[in-house]
């Protein structure tokens, strides 16, 4: 018998959320790591009992978590729970939150500024990890995406953290700049067919694409058009809020954009908007069908000074044509009085027969969709505000 | 002995009681308590002071005997009775924030 495990980050801790494969009735455990910010947790796809977790703060920077049992039990990898030797012989400990930019001669073009938001430079500082992404085929291996903006690797299983200097060396660096949220890289995505190819997004900065494993990094920003910016069609600058790939097609990419909804065709050389009929295309998530490579969803969201949904209706809207036309999924979710908005890593679908969708709202409630989205119930309602949610489909 | 009261969230991260005593060899300053905190408890590492630049997390104060010591140079000599054990290093998370 299938289950689903949802990971939900909140502003206040981490749930778990499990059930089988109806996904009807639930069981909650968490709050983990209570009182802590939770910006993402994922896990492994070669051992799913394997979660990495991003926990944060504005007073205790940044700790990684890891559980090796689905979410029952916890370590900061490197350093066991009650061991308190640090002079014993092995690895070195309490390195697992250190998230230091490579500035070495060897990255050939060492940096250490980009734009702040007066135009000026400004030097990098790390904040915290916005996003994690497990390798597709080794446990170990796992990507971080981090504020400011930048892309580290762990190939222990979360001990130490080495950038791929690279991305930020590449030349554009200096023209980044950071958006509301901050200057976050929030989307990493691994390619199964061709594991030297990674794309990652970073606001405000846009998209990038690496073939080469994460040495060489180039923008793939052609086509988009951001009329907030000095030079609406430059090659960086572009406040992306998310990106998604069906695995099965990994040429052909989806953009929730700041404003505009985008898609790709050839890995992101050229971008042609698709934003059609719906009412707003402004938002934060975006997300493909499991098994259905050209349905897409969105929330949109009224505008950049009003994150809320339009009308007070909270709409999910599915496009089974890659775009351009989209229909309204409202049955199950609230259609009035509704203010809250949906993150841009707090969507995710799974790969049961008929896909589940679930989405998290800042109002602290998880959605689910056991049909793809033609229908929604809460799993629970009354969670912090979500800042993401990834689920893992287990057999 | 030196004894220091951390934040709750701290204390959970490092699993610890209400107050952590350490031993601190040579002059009692926040580098060496800090030092001995981190090497008794190396998950804090990062947490109180960066990493690499060793300096104080902006949301964190040090106070001890009803004053504030976050502005001293780290090897300024905590007072004596920290240093014999009477009264704690208090690390103390700003009150900001929602």
């Amino acid at each position: 018998m299938s289950k689903v495990r949802v990971l939900v980050g909140t502003r206040k801790g981490a749930f778990v959320l499990t059930s089988d494969g109806k996904r009807q009735n639930w069981d909650v455990s968490g709050p983990h790591f209570a009182g802590w910010e939770m910006y993402h947790l994922k896990g492994s796809p070669v051992h799913p009992d394997r979660i990495y977790a991003s926990q944060t703060s504005g007073w205790f920077g940044q700790i990684i978590q890891r559980s090796d049992d689905g979410g029952k039990t916890w370590i900061q990898p490197g350093t066991p729970p009650g061991e308190k030797d640090a002079k014993q012989p092995g690895p070195p400990k309490g390195e697992s939150n250190k998230f230091v930019y490579d500035t070495s001669a060897e990255t050939g073009k060492p940096l250490t500024t980009h734009m702040w938001y007066d135009g000026t430079q400004h030097p990098w500082e790390f904040k915290r990890v916005w996003h994690i992404e497990p390798s597709l085929t080794d446990a170990d291996t796992v990507y971080a995406g981090v504020e400011d903006a930048g892309l580290f690797r762990s190939t222990d299983g979360g001990k130490n953290w080495k950038e791929l200097a690279g991305l930020r060396g590449h030349g554009t660096g200096p023209r980044w700049q950071p958006g509301a949220g901050g200057m976050c890289l929030h989307t990493i995505i691994l390619d199964k067919s061709d594991p030297k190819r990674i794309y990652i997004a970073i606001s405000a900065a846009g998209a990038f694409r690496t073939d080469d494993g994460g040495k060489a990094w180039r923008p793939i920003n052609k086509g988009l058009y951001s009329q907030y910016i000095p030079e609406p069609t430059a090659e960086v600058g572009h406040c992306v809020h998310h990106v998604a790939m069906h695995p099965s097609r990994p040429g052909v990419l989806f953009m929730q954009k700041h404003w505009d909804v985008m898609r790709s065709d050839n890995a992101g050389e050229s971008w042609q908007e698709v934003s059609g009929n719906l009412p707003t295309d402004f938002g934060f998530v975006i997300d493909v069908h499991a098994h259905e490579p050209e349905t897409v969803y969105v929330v949109p969201i009224k505008s950049d000074g009003e994150h809320f949904p339009p009308d007070g209706k909270l709409r999910v809207y599915r496009s089974k044509s890659g775009g351009n036309e989209w229909e309204a999924l409202t049955k199950g979710l609230p259609q009035r009085d509704c203010y809250v908005n949906v993150l841009r890593d707090a969507m995710t679908v799974d790969s049961l027969d008929k896909c589940g969708v679930y989405f998290g709202t800042t109002g602290g409630q998880v959605y689910a969709s056991a049909d793809a989205g033609d229908s929604w119930s809460p799993i629970v309602e009354h969670l912090p505000a979500v800042l993401s949610v990834e689920v893992q489909t287990l057999s | 002995m030196i004894r220091v009261v951390l934040p709750g969230h701290l204390r959970a991260l490092a699993r610890a009681g209400s107050e952590i005593q350490l031993d601190v060899t040579g002059p009692v300053t926040q580098r060496s308590v800090l030092d001995a905190l981190e090497a008794q408890y190396p998950m804090l590492c990062g947490t109180i002071r960066d990493h690499v630049t060793q300096e104080r997390r902006p949301f964190l104060r040090f106070f001890a005997c009803e004053e504030d010591y976050s502005l001293e140079p780290p090897d300024t000599p905590l007072p004596e009775a920290v240093a014999s054990g009477a009264e704690p290093l208090l690390i103390i998370g700003a009150i900001a924030g929602g």
